[in-house]
């Protein structure tokens, strides 16, 4: 789908303080992981990944900044324009016991996930992690399709700590075949590095600034490679190579700056 | 691929006469890289490098449409102090880089200039062409006496670096412009940049689909018009100067209608989309290939310019 098409918001549910999933009525021809551009005509127009996919598609929007405050001020029956799907997804065929492992945002493709191969009879166990307890999404969506295990930094809810720990823990007792993970880089760094050290394959959905979403313009570049078309999803050979992972990231005027620069005023 | 597709362009050897245009895959130097040696281009062009860090325009920037592709980035650029990981990246390898230089005026361009000889590209492009950066680009190649200008200031500022503007299809005579160029020094013309500006308006929204609501138009639309760009400007210059071709040119037979019009070496940048990978390079050059080979056409040099015979 070349063009935008322009969808009609159907329902807007609040997932958690800071992030709304919006469900459109626009089947999409897209496997988890992939994402689409939401356009706001006169506005702009940025990057999301689907959170459901079916008859009816949603993306979930956290509140970052001016394009996705404006986003939550739409109301059902609001209307806004979509162009995709775009990107590689997750490859989950040959996974027989997938362990995801989402935090923030980075939640909604892989939720999208989760109930794929909940219906292809994979349950799949799924760390959810967040800040605190007010920033955890999909709670209720996750807890009847995976074995659900929740951290918060704080310890508001679930365990206290980090993603990471508690996959080390699950890796050390059941037999995972792949790890799915999405969410900020500081916890895919230490992620990618439990699993080389367990021996066990990944795959990760990661985030670049993008504008053509078609490879065209090389916006969306880490390592050279280019994470609109030979992403989102990466496996762990690929990964292995991104040196920038977690270090480096292009701005909007394809200047190459510290992560932490570029993710200013990113909650996620 | 053999010998049949060493170039020599402005003295620089080449080991194909395909490139990489400016604006495509930005000026990330690892991803320059696989373009030769994954895709197999003879050259690439950085994007148009500027004097100081530019955003560019707000998205959607660049959208497909059913002939091509519209755009209006709005020449975004990290600026020259910023690109210090990129030329180290190219380091060793910019016999095969082209560097286009954007400027807001005649002396941006000679600063820009200077800065960007010193890391030695195999030719320098001044972008006088660009048809949706206000007060940039175009506004500097729609007149010859603009264009001459800058070739001038640039040639001055790059020492013994081939200069090869990029002309503007929307310039009412191309190959007076050109021409102009080739007076004040240039050593190539490259031609063309974007066609237009042009509009898509998405009806359902009743807006224009660019935030920027007018951008240049590239892919295979535009092909007729570049091809007589290339034709003119070879005319225009008397068949003595090389010229970079481009425009539309997404399979063997088109490159082979630029040769015929009078250039020597070929852009492929909107093509990358319809192929989604770097292939696209290899894939033109075999298919040329072969038709050299149907027509018993033993060198592709043989064929640049006979359509003017
Ligand atoms: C493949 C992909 C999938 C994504 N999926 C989701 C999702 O499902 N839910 C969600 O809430 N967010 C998602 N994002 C991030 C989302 O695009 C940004 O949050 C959004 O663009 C922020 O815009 P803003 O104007 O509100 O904030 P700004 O203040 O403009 O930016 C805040 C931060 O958002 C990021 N960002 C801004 N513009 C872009 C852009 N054009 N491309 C990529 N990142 C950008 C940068 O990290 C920036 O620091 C995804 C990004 C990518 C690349
Ligand atoms: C997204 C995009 C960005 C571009 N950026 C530049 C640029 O920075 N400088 C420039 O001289 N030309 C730029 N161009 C123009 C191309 O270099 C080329 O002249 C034009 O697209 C025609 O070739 P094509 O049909 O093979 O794409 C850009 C084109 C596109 C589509
Ligand atoms: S966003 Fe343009 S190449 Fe990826």
């Amino acid at each position: 789908m070349d063009n935008h098409v322009i969808v009609k918001i159907k329902k807007i549910e609040q997932e958690c303080s800071d992030i709304k999933t919006f469900w459109f009525e626009q089947e999409l021809n897209a496997s988890p992981g992939q994402f689409v551009m939401v356009w706001l005509p006169g506005i702009d127009e940025k990057p999301f990944t689907l959170s459901s996919i079916g008859n009816e598609s949603a993306i979930s929007v956290q509140k970052r900044g001016i394009f996705t405050e404006k986003m939550h001020k739409l109301k059902e029956g609001d209307e806004f324009g979509v162009r995709g799907p775009f990107g590689h997804g997750f490859h989950f065929g040959k996974t027989t016991k997938p362990l995801l492992v989402g935090g923030g945002c980075g939640n909604a493709n892989l939720t999208a996930l989760a109930e794929m191969l909940a219906e292809h009879g994979k349950k799949p166990a799924y760390v959810l992690g967040a800040r605190t307890a007010d920033l955890l999404p999909y709670e209720k969506r996750l807890e009847k399709i995976s074995d659900l295990y929740i951290t918060t930094d704080d310890g508001s809810k679930g365990e206290k700590g980090f993603t990471t720990q508690k996959v080390e823990e699950l890796l050390g007792k059941e037999g995972f075949d792949c790890v799915f993970a999405c969410g900020p880089e500081v916890m895919l760094v230490p992620l990618l590095e439990v699993c080389k050290k367990k021996g066990i394959e990944c795959q990760f959905s990661l985030e670049r600034f993008m504008k053509c979403a078609v490879g065209l313009c090389g916006e969306c570049c880490i390592n050279g490679k280019l994470v609109c078309v030979e992403g989102p999803v990466f496996d762990k050979k690929h990964l292995e190579q991104l040196t920038e992972l977690g270090k480096f990231a292009r701005t909007k005027s394809g200047k190459l700056v510290d992560l932490g620069e570029y993710s200013k005023g990113n909650k996620c | 691929m053999g010998l049949e597709f060493k170039t020599v362009f402005c003295g620089k050897k080449f080991p194909n006469p395909a490139v990489l245009p400016s604006g495509f895959l930005g000026v990330n130097a690892e991803v320059l890289l696989r373009v030769l040696d994954e895709g197999g281009a003879g050259a690439v062009t950085m994007k148009s490098i500027g004097l100081v860090e530019r955003e560019g325009n707000p998205n959607p920037t660049v959208v497909p449409w059913e002939h091509g592709v519209i755009n209006a980035v709005g020449l975004p650029t990290p600026g020259i102090e910023n690109l210090n990981d990129e030329w180290q990246g190219l380091n060793g390898r910019m016999d095969r880089v082209i560097a286009s230089i954007l400027g807001g005026s005649f002396e941006d361009f000679e600063e820009v200039a200077k800065a960007v000889a010193v890391h030695k590209p195999a030719l320098i492009e001044p972008n006088i062409s660009c048809p949706h950066a206000k007060g940039h680009g175009q506004a500097f190649g729609l007149r010859a006496e603009d264009a001459a200008k800058v070739t001038e200031k640039v040639k001055n500022a790059v020492g013994k670096i081939p200069v090869m503007p990029k002309m503007t299809p929307q310039a009412h005579d191309i190959g007076e412009v050109a021409k102009a160029c080739v007076d004040a020094g240039a050593d190539a013309i490259c031609a063309i940049n974007t066609v237009g500006p042009g509009m898509l308006i998405n009806i359902e929204a009743r807006a224009p689909v660019l935030a920027n609501k007018r951008g240049g138009l590239s892919g295979p639309a535009i092909k007729p018009i570049g091809v007589r760009c290339v034709y003119d400007i070879y005319e225009a210059t008397g068949g003595e100067v090389p010229i970079l071709g481009m425009g539309g040119i997404s399979h063997g037979r088109d490159l082979i209608e630029y040769a015929m019009a009078g250039a020597s070496m070929y852009g492929i940048g909107t093509a990358i989309h319809y192929t989604r990978d770097l292939d696209v390079f290899g894939d033109v050059l075999g298919e040329t290939e072969k038709w050299m080979n149907q027509e018993g056409v033993k060198n592709l040099k043989d064929v640049v310019g006979v359509a003017h015979k």
